[in-house]
């Protein structure tokens, strides 16, 4: 292949892959926010969370990857409900200060925790012969591991469409996040709707997080500094959009990984700049409501 | 004369859904109007986009014979029209006179002050205490807004406007919510208005309209179905089927 | 009413914002207590520098936050544009002269401030947050970019600075840094607080009230919240340039989130919109960090992650604010 159409496959192919990233432990943050209107600045602590579960599982336990994978996802998806009833639920007409500080404190509080079992120095997981290396798609080799995150996401994608398109629920959610009220006064009970959201929510980010580990190594300031990221993606693409979160993901992840390959140190900008631009011109993102 | 405001094919619509069809109004200076209309019809919406909180698809809003129609909330307001809310919006945390002196302060300037206290400007603490003693809240003027009654409450927020000096007063149903034990000093209020304030008021209450108002607009799903003097929207068989008939008000029988 | 019963009434009114607007003998207490420390904990003067610092910088984010009520994520931008001000003007420019580079911060700080407020007050909420967080890490990012010139993460080591007034030079304990930064925290408290009880600062207080009910009686808001919001970067770069002067050293470590999430929680700490919020939730905050993160920064982390879920759910207002409840109770039972 010609040098310049290269470089431009491998943006999109690391690009796409770390998109999927993104849109996968976004997207719970982003249904429960237009949702529930509740800022939860400790999302990226449960994808952290997920993540060192699967590094327990896989060296500890020596369970293969994609089980301890579903594990994790499973487990946090879980232990996420009592967060939400008992703690979560007590602030749901709070301001937004409020709201941020409490969840901000929790991720302190996991972080500590993280970092008093595991350790600051990052880690990594053992992976599976076939997630290994490169696999061959006819005109061009391409890590095997951001080849499975594409085809993982994508599967994902169409799961998640399809359940929110097609299915009963996913209407109910659609209708209380388009008017919680309205939905209340239909006989909707929202109440159940969000705790199933938010675990659902919470086990996805714990998937991304296992799936981070091997983009980016697991250290316990994963879940402030990527937390970032998330709430980046999640303004960007519109609260409670499955369409705005996507779209968001693949802007951001294919500008800030082109910005990195083609302008080394300046390219960590673009996701910011992205970020300030879209957001003078459509605050509520691209897919959110005024 | 110029009328004091005037509306001119006001049109507004909520993606395919209109709420303000092709509205045409207009107060004299002194007027004292009624908006009437069953619930939904858009009266408050009618409001907002008078006061700039919404604005018109197409059409015009003229002030003193001035467009004001791309000015937004706060200049109109500077350049003398006020408005009450149907549910209060006050300053709760902070006392009835705090109430007052702020928006004083902000009409004659004050708050662009950064330097002097609040309470060194005795003009604007007089005009405060002299908004109140009209409307018998003097007592009242040390205490948080919270603390007050809900019939009180409401008396602050028609101070409010007063405060402004307004020329044009846009009234939202200014009774509402109040116990019927209490709505006499709204009424009373209401009343004894600047007759040079041209005043125009939402009310669903048909003793209040009848005994206030000098004109009627009937308001029916977003557009005017009429304009008239209480004794001809009285004796409208339009009027009655659509609205009067509907509330089940004996409105009709004062003679 | 009679005329005098209304000159009575007007009479009664003025003097209630008279009196509120003055100084009372308590607001003494913790400039006697900062001296005081001067005295008691020689030995400890440049971390009394660094809590006094940060109390000025907690000052600044509460007019924005307490009394303008707008929540940002990115105050700590305007104390690495101040910090850096200082920095470079002596490293590069050999500008050493410590009270003209506070000027020149507050000036650089405050003139950004203007800017991206003007911009970004338009907004709230999240989107508000994402903006305000996303400018200050672009500014952080810009110079991590040029770090020739700023000296990246390693910084700008072994700045000097001219003796106050040409006189007073800096002993090895920081006692001069501790008096120097003692009166500039006075002065710029005595201006912020003129504008907290002026009428300008009413104005603010409407607009975290019920900012629906400013714009309808014409307050012209965009306007008061960048102004306030200009002032409030001034500030905030000052307690920057004082942070280089008295660490004689600055990286880019001062634009972090961090330092932005920490002085927000001193001000939650020490409750918003009460002035002395900000002097009590910073002086707690680093005394607790400066104790427990020497013993376990882990232990101190948990613990602060701690303090704020239990200060949400049963100290909103903060320290002071648990204080006035405990003395609006005593008020209760005095009166029955």
């Amino acid at each position: 292949m010609p040098h310049f159409a290269n470089i431009a496959v491998s943006i999109l192919f690391d690009g796409l892959a770390y998109a999927m990233f993104l849109f996968i432990t976004s997207v719970g943050l982003s249904v429960t926010m237009g949702l529930m209107g509740f800022v939860n600045l400790a999302h990226g602590a449960f994808a952290m969370a997920g993540g060192y579960i699967v590094v327990s599982l896989t060296r500890s336990l020596g369970i293969d990857f994609v089980p301890a994978l579903a594990i994790a996802s499973v487990t946090i998806g879980v232990v996420s409900i009592p967060f939400e009833r008992f703690l979560y639920r007590r602030l749901y007409r709070s301001t937004d200060l409020e709201q941020v500080l409490l969840t901000i404190g929790l991720a302190f509080m996991a972080i500590a925790t993280a970092t008093y079992f595991y350790g600051p120095i990052p880690k990594s997981v053992p992976l599976p012969e076939w997630l290994q290396g490169d696999i061959n798609l006819g005109f061009r080799y391409f890590p095997s591991y951001r080849a499975f995150l594409i085809v993982l996401g994508g599967a994902l994608i169409a799961i998640l469409w399809y359940a929110f398109e097609r299915t009963n629920i996913g209407a109910k959610i659609r209708a209380a996040v388009d008017n919680r009220r309205m939905a209340e006064s239909v006989g909707i009970n929202v109440d159940l709707l969000f705790t199933l959201t938010f675990a659902v929510g919470s086990a996805l980010a714990a998937l991304g997080g296992g799936l981070a580990i091997q983009l980016f190594g697991l250290s316990p300031s994963f879940a402030v500094i990527y937390l970032v990221l998330f709430l980046i993606v999640v303004a960007v693409g519109g609260l409670g959009s499955l369409k705005g979160t996507l779209l968001a993901a693949l802007v951001l992840g294919v500008f800030d990984t082109g910005g990195k390959y083609l302008l080394a140190d300046a390219g960590g900008f673009f996701i910011y700049a992205v970020t300030v631009a879209v957001l003078l011109i459509k605050p509520a993102g691209f897919y959110g409501r005024e | 004369m110029t009328a004091a405001l005037q509306v001119e094919g006001l049109n507004r619509a909520f993606g395919a859904l209109p709420v303000t069809r092709d509205v045409n109004l207009t107060l004299e200076r002194g007027a004292r109007r009624a908006l009437i209309g069953p619930n939904g019809a858009g009266k408050t919406t009618l409001v907002n986009l008078i006061t700039g909180v919404l604005k018109p698809n197409s059409g015009r809003v003229l002030l003193d014979g001035d467009d004001i129609t791309s000015l937004s909330q706060a200049a109109r307001a500077r350049r003398g029209l006020a408005r009450t809310f149907q549910i209060n919006q006050l300053f709760r945390g902070l006392t009835v006179l705090e109430n007052l002196c702020m928006t004083i302060g902000e009409r004659d300037g004050n708050c662009n002050n950064l330097w002097r206290s609040a309470g060194a400007k005795r003009s604007v603490i007089d005009e405060a205490i002299d908004h109140l003693e009209s409307l018998r809240l003097v007592d009242d003027a040390l205490k948080l807004v919270r603390e007050l009654p809900y019939g009180r409450q409401r008396l602050v927020e028609i101070a409010i406007a007063l405060a402004q000096k307004p020329r044009v007063l846009l009234l939202d149903e200014p009774a509402a919510g109040v116990p019927s034990s209490e709505s006499h000093l709204i009424l009373d209020v209401v009343a004894a208005l600047d007759p040079d304030i041209a005043v125009l008021i939402i009310e669903h209450d048909m003793d209040v309209v009848f005994r206030f108002a000098k004109e009627i607009t009937v308001l029916v799903q977003g557009a005017v179905l009429t304009h008239g003097t209480p004794n001809e929207i009285m004796n409208n068989a339009q009027v009655r089927d659509v609205y009067l008939g509907q509330e089940g008000h004996r409105g009709g029988q004062h003679g | 009413m009679s005329a005098s019963g209304r000159e009575r009434a007007r009479e009664r009114a003025a003097e209630y914002l008279l009196r509120r607007h003055r100084f009372r003998p308590a607001e003494a207490l913790p400039w006697l207590i900062a001296i005081a420390a001067y005295f008691i904990f020689p030995d400890r003067m440049t971390f009394g520098s660094q809590v006094l610092i940060m109390v000025m910088f907690a000052l600044s984010l509460d007019l924005i936050l307490g009394y303008a009520g707008i929540v940002t994520l990115g105050h700590a931008a305007f104390f690495g544009i101040g910090a850096y001000t200082v920095g470079l003007a002596a490293a590069r420019l050999q500008w050493n002269e410590p009270i003209s580079g506070l000027f020149a911060a507050a000036i650089v700080a405050g003139f950004v401030g203007f800017i991206t407020g003007w911009f970004l007050l338009r907004y709230r909420g999240l989107t508000l947050l994402m903006l305000t967080l996303a400018t200050a890490i672009m500014l952080q990012e810009t110079g991590n970019l040029r770090s020739d010139i700023s000296g990246g993460y390693d910084g700008l080591p072994g700045l000097t600075f001219d003796p106050l007034f040409g006189k007073f030079d800096y002993d090895l304990y920081g006692h001069t840094y501790y008096l120097y930064v003692l009166a500039v925290l006075a002065v710029v408290f005595y201006f912020v607080r003129r504008i907290v009880y002026s009428p300008f600062g009413q104005a603010l207080t409407g607009i975290r009230e019920n900012v629906r009910r400013m714009h309808a009686i014409g307050s012209p808001v965009h306007r008061r919240l960048v102004t306030v919001y200009t002032i409030a970067a001034a500030i905030a770069g000052v307690a920057g340039a004082l942070f280089t002067q008295t660490n004689a050293y600055v990286t880019l470590t001062v634009f972090d989130f961090d330092n932005s999430a920490k002085v927000m929680v001193m001000l939650i700490l020490g409750g918003t919109g009460r002035l002395y919020g900000a002097f009590l939730g910073a002086v707690v905050y680093m005394v607790l960090e400066d104790y427990f993160s020497k013993l376990s920064p882990t232990f101190w982390q948990f613990g602060i992650g701690l303090l704020l879920v239990l200060a949400v759910l049963f100290a909103r207002r903060g320290v002071l604010g648990l204080f006035e409840s405990v003395g609006q109770y005593f008020a209760e039972r005095k009166k029955s």
